[in-house]
């Protein structure tokens, strides 16, 4: 809210450059949130399980886009046009993050597949703390920066829309739409394809499926394989926005996106956009308006309302308990 | 409830022990009488500060007897009810920050410890209480994350706990004093009786354990022990069994929270400061760990737990005797696991044989390769210098590089069998000691997070139950 004397006129109370900064920023963070939070859906959906490494495979996805950078000649001279560059950022990313995902279910989840509930929460808690110190010994505790800005002299960040209040820097432009083209992509795989169908039956009723002759485990294998992949892509996003590349990144990330898969409704893949976009845009506006300390702990009021006033979430079904 | 109904909870109760084989080491320390196990360890531990009057010495015991009751506290989270409770270390900082503010001259507040105990007791757990109620319907998978989720935003609010500016009030409001911490805290006083030293602290955390080890044993043989115990193995049998599953899952929760609160008094006035960092997750993963190590859910268990790891945690400070840590565990891993005698000689042998050829070879093509300095570098050290080899340059590079070969070798000796199970252990273990030597026995604050997570992925595959545990034997 402005001062009301200095001009002599009542100035709106509205600041629209703000507000949509803001919004923008809300989009922003909202696409990354969405799609790490897909990631813990899909594999909630199929296996009931927390994968608390998730947020660990996103930095880890964040840490392949700089090695590409890196091995590319860096920010400043890259040997690839720059929209070939990201290209191999964004996919050398998922693959990495993905084959990560699908290592993590092979050796920490599925030997404990059939053990109680509590099992492989524990060793889930322990691939992350593992893969976060590893990260710690590998790349030592410095924050690494995708330096975007001397990437092609700023036109990430130069061009894009700027038209009175709206400004939308290129980047921020190629974040959301990429986002939301994996989100058509990954919504025509499940609902058009065979394994997309096999994956669906699967979440319905894991046993079922089997009896049916779906191969169970190569269905899991993908989930964590696409699940993954898209949180590789939402690490190179950060990078590339917010420039900060570090071995904790996916500890509180990873605990805001699965916020964003409880907010949507766990389990559900359109729940999961929603979500990340709720808690993205309830994350910048209150950081605008509220508070820039304390964000983190006005996401886990929303969690905790959430699960106060509506456990399944905005889009989700209740489970119906099975005996 | 009728008498009827109770007959058919306490039978299914009881059957429930017998689901559960426990291990030859956990029979063998079975047989001896509980009373006698529990007085020989308060014994031996109150002759410690007898024994010796080294400062460190003592200050270790203190620390362990913290783990110890952090341990014995989560036990009944995840040992007795078996909820997993990830925002625990909040409640230790919730009870050492409450401890700092009625105690310290940071508002000039001075209460007694036997006025502030209960308060601070009693507040963490109806904390907790709070914590666990919209987790209610959900719980166990969404009060995992919740609890995670709070420990996190207890570490954002105690660091940003120095300019509380919310909703625009800017008159900023110091509370915690922010990424400092609160130092200069009284030493505890019960009744005008004052701990003034690290020996009186020590015999304060071991009569608090003992006090509560004796505590958590009735309650574990009680009606509501057995209760946790129902609901750990089969909560809807329980339910059917009529045990109101949803307020004993709070209780226990609840009672976890009331003992970290307890047990971050005491850390507080032992330290004579708080810190946000200090309530952060390595300590929850090492807390997990000693918990998970000494079998959840048995008293004796995660004390042994939180001895060793603790213990092995001070080790691993320093590189020596890390270095004796890491070729004994090795040694004593190969000993115990491998059968028969000749195919553990025959593997010894050729890693030996392995590692004199490897850097024959190496210091031949280049003499750089083998010109490096152990870290410390005692009679081990010198002695397998000219075993594995010790980059002179790029020695970090390469490190980290055997680092990810040593993890991918690892995994792959998980899915071979037979023969081919063997000959890949001989490289994997020498690369071990590569990485060990090149890397790990530098950074030593890395090291031990490392191998804690480690510690966590490795029991929960291959032996969940812990040292002392016992095993689940699935129903159906």
């Amino acid at each position: 809210v402005r001062p009301v004397a200095r001009t002599g006129r009542i100035l709106p109370v509205v600041n629209w450059d703000v507000f949509v900064q803001q919004l923008v920023n809300g989009l922003t963070l909202g696409s990354v949130y969405a799609l790490i939070a897909l990631g813990y859906s899909m594999v909630y959906g199929i296996l009931k399980l927390l994968n608390f490494a998730h947020g660990e495979v996103y930095m880890i996805g964040a840490f392949v886009g700089y090695g590409v950078l890196t091995v590319s000649g860096g920010a400043a001279d890259p040997m690839f046009p720059i929209w070939l560059l990201l290209s191999f950022m964004f996919i050398a990313a998922m693959i990495g993050s993905g084959v990560l995902g699908m290592v993590i279910e092979r050796f920490a989840y599925r030997p404990l597949r059939n053990a109680p509930r509590i099992a492989p929460l524990i060793s889930a808690l322990g691939v992350s703390f593992f893969l976060q110190n590893t990260a710690l010994l590998l790349f030592s505790a410095d924050f690494r920066s995708y330096d975007t800005f001397t990437l092609d002299d700023g036109s990430l960040f130069v061009k894009g829309i700027h038209k009175g209040p709206l400004n939308i820097s290129l980047i921020r432009i190629i974040v959301i739409v990429t986002t939301a083209a994996l989100m058509v992509g990954l919504a025509l795989f499940v609902s058009r394809t065979r394994l997309g169908k096999a994956m669906r039956a699967t979440a319905y009723d894991r046993e079922a499926a089997a009896m049916m002759g779906i191969d169970v485990d190569r269905v899991i294998v993908v989930t964590f394989f696409i699940g993954s992949a898209l949180a590789g892509a939402a690490g190179v996003m950060v990078g590339l926005v917010f420039q900060r590349v570090y071995h904790f990144m996916g500890f509180v990330a990873g605990l805001k996106g699965f916020t964003a898969a409880v907010v949507g409704g766990i389990g559900s893949i359109p729940g999961a956009m929603l979500g990340g976009l709720v808690i993205g845009l309830a994350e910048a506006f209150s950081t605008g308006y509220l508070s820039s300390t304390f964000q983190d702990l006005i996401v886990f009021g929303i969690l905790i309302v959430v699960l106060i006033v509506r456990p399944t979430g905005l889009l989700g079904k209740a489970d119906i308990k099975k005996v | 409830m009728s008498q009827l109904s109770q007959i058919g909870v306490d039978s299914w109760v009881v059957e429930a022990e017998e689901r559960r084989e426990a291990g030859r080491f956990a029979r063998a320390f079975e047989r001896v009488p509980r009373e006698v196990r529990f007085g020989t360890f308060i014994v031996a531990a109150a002759v410690i500060p007898l024994l010796t009057s080294n400062e460190y010495v003592i200050r270790v015991g203190v620390d362990t007897l913290i783990f110890g009751l952090l341990a014995l506290g989560l036990n009944v989270v995840v040992g007795f009810a078996g909820l997993l409770d990830l925002g625990y270390v909040a409640f230790f900082g919730f009870g050492a920050y409450s401890y700092a503010l009625l105690s310290s001259d940071k508002f000039g507040v001075h209460w007694p410890a036997e006025v502030s105990l209960p308060v601070i007791v009693l507040g963490a757990a109806v904390v907790g209480l709070l914590l666990g109620l919209p987790s209610r319907r959900l719980l166990g998978d969404y009060l995992a994350i919740v609890t995670l989720f709070f420990g996190q935003a207890f570490v954002t609010f105690t660091t940003n706990g120095n300019r509380l500016t919310l909703f625009g009030h800017s008159g900023a409001v110091d509370l915690t004093s922010g990424p400092n911490g609160i130092s200069g805290l009284d030493p505890l006083n019960f009744f005008g009786l004052h701990v003034n030293s690290i020996e009186g602290y020590f015999y304060v955390a071991l009569i608090t354990l003992a006090f509560v080890m004796v505590a958590l044993h009735f309650t574990a043989e009680s009606r509501t022990g057995r209760a946790w115990k129902a609901l750990r193995e089969d909560p809807l049998a329980a339910e059917a069994m009529s045990i109101p599953v949803n307020r004993l899952k709070l209780l226990a929760f609840a009672f976890g929270a009331g003992v970290a609160g307890l047990t971050g008094m005491i850390s507080a006035a032992v330290d004579g400061a708080v810190f946000p960092d200090n309530y952060d997750i390595p300590l929850l993963i090492t807390i997990y760990a000693m918990v998970i190590l000494g079998g959840a859910g048995s008293l004796s268990g995660v004390i042994l737990g939180a001895i060793t790891i603790n213990v092995s945690l001070e080790v691993l400070r320093d590189a020596n005797q890390a270095r004796w840590l890491f070729y004994s565990v090795i040694l004593i891993t190969l000993v115990a696991k491998m059968r028969p005698w000749s195919k553990l000689a025959a593997v010894l042998a050729s890693l030996v044989a392995f590692g004199f050829a490897f850097h024959a070879i190496v210091g031949a093509v280049w003499p750089a390769g083998t010109k490096g300095e152990a870290a410390g570098g005692d009679v081990i050290g010198r002695a397998v210098q000219d075993w594995v080899i010790r980059p002179e340059h790029h020695a970090i590079l390469i490190g980290n590089y055997a680092f990810v070969a040593l993890i991918a070798s690892v995994l792959a000796l998980t899915l071979l069998r037979g023969l081919w199970r063997t000959v890949l252990l001989v490289p994997t273990l020498y690369l071990a000691a590569f990485v060990w030597e090149n890397r790990l026995d530098f950074e030593p604050s890395v090291t031990r997070l490392i191998v804690l997570g480690a510690l966590l992925i490795v029991l929960m595959n291959a032996r969940p139950q812990g040292l002392l545990g016992t095993a689940r034997v699935e129903i159906g």
